[in-house]
């Protein structure tokens, strides 16, 4: 096959990845993600666990030790026996606490430790850089099968491996970092991954099936010829031994719980635990599938190769030799799936892990600030984290690639990986199944095992000092597993035996190792106004918009309006789970201390907690109900108590203000023009003070105006002239028209046009009457040096727009928030300018009118106003009055 | 030359009116347009008749007119005090100004009344 | 009325038993893999090792899948029968901190 039709191929096929991966991304932002969280999607993603090492390296395994290969795929095979009551339940608690990566579920375990998750984020580069380095190096190997079989093709080397390098962290950037949602899920990627799977299947299915009944004399000369390797000297290496068939079985048991990319499909990206109902049978079949052809494929290239070939590339010189070649080119991309597939995944699992316990972490640290911090774009920095860290993975594997260089030093890399996160395995079991289980515990066996498999297993593999062998006949190998697992375990749980865990840790140990939900902060709400600073906080996590609509929807579920919250021990607990979610348990909690009060948790305070939770567990459940009820009404019934409060005080105040604001310039115009009435006036005076005359009479005029039209938007009368307008030309009008307000300050407008270019159907001079006096007060009031106005449009799908007002001034205190909207509650009375102090009251009402929704926006650095409209306005009020 | 008296008003317009029909009757007249700093400017001004706007910016003329007769200074406690509300209403802090005027008001009531007050 | 708790405890008790039959699943499978190798490592090492091991492992796929078909059935009757929640099956309880 010419070279060139191989490479077209390929970026064909890597084009359709790309195509995917974008399509999936979008369905999933329309929130289309029925098909995309089908289990079967699940399950087929779950298959990254099948790398290249797997897809060439499993007939090369055979080749030289027989069935033993098998135990690669038998491990999980059991584990997901016991998908029901173990993985379910891993899941199930992983979601709870919204851990994003093995390190997080341990660190977070364990009393959200920093440093311990830190130190899991170690191994995990250390074992997974070599392993990256062979999936490059089976891609450029692959390659130079079809370039040295055609004499004109061109020299290729370490380049392929750059090439593909570059373009999966491409790849990765791209689809696993655009968002930082706090369930931290990929739906594109986890589409071209479950697509990925697909093809790997069938190449290796359909090479299989070309072998035994193509090459072969079908299923009974395969197993005849199985058979006859039991006399050949050559198979020597057949027999099964027993030391190592078990240690490999556990060993690839413990990998699949523990390797990050495994983890990440398999925790992570489920949706809950009811995927594993599917994937617990499905996910073995599929592993089974994929080692069906593995023997005979072995025995078949053995024969029908010259003698001295690679059995790591027969999947591919066997077809090849067969003159077959769409089925090579089948097979190749089959091991190109595999290779990209499990770089990917991998690369975005351990980026997550390097942002969250080693880069925010220290970023967090080495800009301490005091509490009145100011916004920072968290957010920002930990995507550029990632999208760092991305590079630096798949980077350190290609170097890793180049400087080895090496055929058969990378050979052994899957299982070295293998074994290097086995050794997480004792302290995250132990953590999800005993609660005496500790961090020193948790330290000391995960030390202890990383030790002995650096020293043990992988210095050896890359050239650095020998294997033991303990005696003749023992196998090295499965001796070093077994001594360090062993002695893992037993440091793990004397220590934890002998240790005595922080509060924090014991109450995380309780919600782990019973599935029940993370237990309340008990830091209790001391004033409102954290609240505010909580929300910036938040901000700076996931963005302004995600932000507002958690704050809000947390507030509405405590019954009350507007974007801040109680701070109840439910909603910090909540939202410090939801952070978790985006940056890691540890950070997470480290953050929240530093803004919400860094109060501690006291032995008491465990001990209310923990008859909670027992109260919780045995009947409690209908009363605790019954008092959220209880708590939510008094908390609705406390509130409009001080509304009421508040609005009887502002009512009283009423008429004693419109008698103000009537007075005032009658005083002006009676005095004014009594004085007219004297004859000793210059022309000049008499001009000034007719001037002076009609200003007032003109004040009085718009103050009548404005009473008016609020009696009659209240009364519910009012007249609507719907049309269709640009929104773009309302917002140009209103800036025109609001200018005229202190003229003499100039502001910097920031917009974003293309995005006003929106219809809506509306009362065009109602909206325009809302935004002109929105600005206008910005205008007024906004006291920066440098005054600023940010005009932000957003199109809400089957809804109307949202307009978003907001300047760089001083904002409106938390206090007063709630009353601005009230009729004459001018905030800061020196800049009165003219205005009665109507015009929100007015605003509100006609948006109100309009069926849509005028608010304040907290915690914007500014004041900040959302205005929202619905499609149309309702149907009822553009009745009229008549 | 210290005048005699000193107006606190935020209105421009009501200021300049009042200031225009006092200056007439040969009155001298200093105006503040701000509750902050009112009785630093009483103090250094020491006027005879203090004309207090009610509802003033920042701080309201009631509780000037409070804080002024609780000064320990008995001069500066005695200070005459005509105060101008735009309210309908009276309150407490009203009952300690010597006389009252609602807005608006005839011209002439106050020249007579400013008149009775200075003698 | 008489019928009602006997099927309530039916139900619970056959989901109790199903969940049973899960845990015990994974353990019976690792023995059957690994024990016949310590015993006779020769005899599994080709042909015959190789049609046991793969009949095995498709057996073992086919007894996951009937489990949990039964699984979700049962607990889907339970949960008709307005019995505890099927999350609590495997609560081991927990005492004081």
């Amino acid at each position: 096959m010419p070279f060139e039709m191989l490479v077209a191929g390929c970026l064909a096929y890597v084009a359709l990845m790309f195509g995917v991966a974008f399509a999936a991304d979008r369905a999933a932002q329309r929130g289309h993600v029925r098909w995309l969280d089908h289990p079967a999607v699940y399950t087929l993603s779950l298959s990254v666990y099948c790398s290249a090492w797997t897809f060439y390296g499993a007939v090369g395994y055979a080749s030289r030790s027989g069935l033993e290969f098998a135990t690669i795929y038998i491990g999980p095979t059991i584990v997901f026996t016991g998908a029901w009551w173990g993985l379910r339940r891993l899941v199930r608690v992983a979601r709870m606490h919204h851990v994003t990566s093995v390190a997080d579920l341990i660190s977070a375990r364990f009393g959200k430790s920093n440093p311990l998750a830190a130190m899991l984020t170690l191994i995990a580069v250390i074992a997974a850089t070599p392993y990256i380095a062979l999936q490059l190096q089976s891609v450029s190997l692959s390659f130079e099968v079809f370039a040295t079989q055609s004499p004109d093709g061109p020299e290729i080397g370490g380049g392929t491996a750059l090439w593909v390098a570059a373009g999966l962290a491409l790849f990765s950037i791209l689809f696993g970092t655009r968002n930082l949602d706090a369930d931290e899920r990929h739906h594109g990627v986890v589409t071209a991954i479950a697509l990925e799977a697909v093809v790997k299947l069938l190449a290796f299915l359909a090479l299989g099936i070309f072998v035994v009944w193509g090459l072969a004399d079908g299923p009974a000369d395969i197993i005849g010829r199985i058979s006859a390797a039991a006399g050949e000297p050559a198979r020597e290496g057949w027999l099964l031994r027993p030391d190592r068939w078990t240690t490999l079985i556990i060993v690839s048991a413990a990998a699949v719980l523990t390797l990050p990319r495994m983890f990440q499909v398999m925790v992570v990206e489920a949706a809950d635990e009811e995927r594993l109902h599917v994937a617990g049978w499905a996910f073995p079949a599929y592993l089974f599938a994929m080692s069906l052809f593995v023997l005979p494929i072995a025995v078949v290239g053995a024969e029908v190769l010259p003698a001295g070939s690679n059995p790591d590339l027969y999947m591919l010189t066997l077809p090849q030799a067969s003159g077959q070649n769409l089925l090579a080119l089948l097979v190749f991309l089959g091991g190109f799936s595999a290779a990209t597939s499990m770089v990917v995944v991998s690369a975005i699992a351990l980026a997550t892990m390097i942002s969250n316990h080693w880069l925010t972490p220290l970023w967090l640290f080495l800009r301490r600030r005091p509490a009145g911090e100011t916004p920072e774009d968290l957010r920002g920095f930990i995507l550029n984290a990632r999208r760092l860290a991305i590079l630096s993975v798949v980077g350190a594997g290609w170097v890793y690639h180049q400087a080895s260089g090496g055929t058969t030093a990378l050979a052994a890399m899957g299982l070295v990986a293998f074994t290097g996160m086995a050794q997480v395995l004792p302290a995250m079991v132990g953590g999800l199944l005993w609660r005496g289980a500790n961090r020193m515990g948790a330290y000391a066996g995960v030390g202890t095992g990383f030790v002995l498999w650096l020293a043990m297993i992988f210095l050896p593999s890359v050239g650095i000092g020998t294997s033991l062998a303990p005696a003749a006949g023992v196998d090295p190998l499965s001796f070093a597993i077994f001594l360090s697992l062993s002695l893992n375990i037993l440091a793990f749980v004397a220590v934890s035996i002998f240790g005595f865990p922080d509060p924090v840790e014991r109450l995380q140990g309780l919600s782990f190792v019973s599935t029940v939900q993370p237990i309340r902060h008990s830091r209790m709400a001391r004033t409102e106004d954290r609240a505010e600073p909580l929300l910036v906080m938040a901000r700076r996590v996931w963005g302004a918009d995600a932000a507002l609509r958690y704050f809000q929807a947390q507030a509405a579920a405590q019954g009350k309006s507007g974007y801040l919250p109680d701070l109840t021990p439910g909603f910090l607990t909540g939202l410090e789970r939801r952070l978790a979610g985006s940056i890691g348990a540890a950070t997470a909690h480290a953050m929240i201390d530093r803004v919400a009060g860094g109060m501690t948790l006291t032995v008491s305070d465990l001990m209310e907690v923990a008859d909670e939770a027992q109260r919780a567990k045995e009947e409690a459940q209908r009363l605790e109900t019954a008092t959220t009820e209880l708590e939510r009404t008094a908390r609705q019934l406390r509130e409009a108590n001080d509304k009421l409060t508040a609005l009887s005080v502002q009512k009283d105040a009423f008429l004693g203000q419109i008698s103000h604001e009537l007075r005032t310039p009658m005083t002006s115009v009676r005095a004014f023009s009594e004085i007219l009435k004297t004859s000793d006036l210059s022309d000049e005076e008499r001009r000034r003070f007719a001037g002076i005359i009609h200003d007032e009479a003109g004040r009085l005029t718009r103050l009548l105006d404005d009473l008016l039209d609020l009696s009659v938007l209240e009364s519910g009368n009012t007249q609507l002239t719907v049309s269709a307008a640009n929104l773009h030309d309302l917002i140009e009008r209103a800036l025109s028209a609001a200018s005229a307000t202190r003229p003499e300050r100039s502001f910097t407008i920031d917009r974003d046009l293309p995005s006003e270019h929106l219809g809506v159907i509306t009362d065009p001079d109602r909206l325009l009457q809302v935004l002109i006096n929105v600005i206008g007060n910005a205008r007024k009031y906004c006291d920066a040096e440098r005054p600023a106005l940010t005009i932000r449009v957003l199109r809400r799908e089957g809804n109307g727009p949202q307009i978003d007002i907001s300047d760089n001034g001083a904002g409106i205190d938390t206090s007063r928030q709630s009353l601005i909207f009230e009729k004459f509650a001018r905030l800061n009375e020196p800049a009165r300018a003219g205005g009665a102090g109507l015009g929100l009251a007015i605003c509100r009402e006609i948006m109100a009118v309009l069926g849509g929704e005028i608010s304040y926006l907290p915690g914007q650095g500014g004041a900040a106003f959302r205005i929202t409209l619905p499609r149309k306005p309702p149907l009822g009020v553009a009745r009229g009055g008549v | 030359m210290k005048p005699d008296i000193l107006m606190i008003e935020d209105e421009p317009n009501i200021a300049e009116a009042v200031r225009f029909i006092l200056t007439r009757d040969g009155w001298r007249l200093a105006l503040h347009d701000n509750g902050l700093g009112g009785i630093e400017m009483i103090r250094e001004l020491r006027p005879r008749l203090l004309i207090l706007d009610l509802m003033l910016p920042n701080r309201s003329g009631g509780e000037i007119l409070s804080e002024l007769r609780a000064d320990s200074d008995p001069a500066l406690a005695g200070t005459l005090v005509l105060m101008l509300t735009a309210r309908g209403q009276t309150g407490e802090a009203m009952g300690q100004a010597d006389a009252v005027m609602a807005k608006p008001f005839a011209n002439d009531e106050l020249r007579a009344q400013v008149r009775r007050m200075l003698g | 009325m008489s019928d009602r708790p006997l099927f309530l405890e039916r139900a619970s008790f056959r989901r109790r038993r199903l969940g049973d039959a899960a845990r015990v699943l994974p353990v019976l499978a690792a023995l059957a893999v690994m024990l016949p190798v310590w015993w006779l490592p020769a005899a599994f090492s080709f042909g015959a090792g190789a049609i046991a091991l793969f009949g095995f492992w498709a057996v073992l796929i086919l007894a996951v899948w009937v489990l949990h078909r039964a699984l979700i059935r049962a607990e889907a009757a339970t949960m008709r029968a307005g019995g505890e929640s099927p999350g609590d099956s495997d609560w081991t309880g927990h005492d004081a901190l």
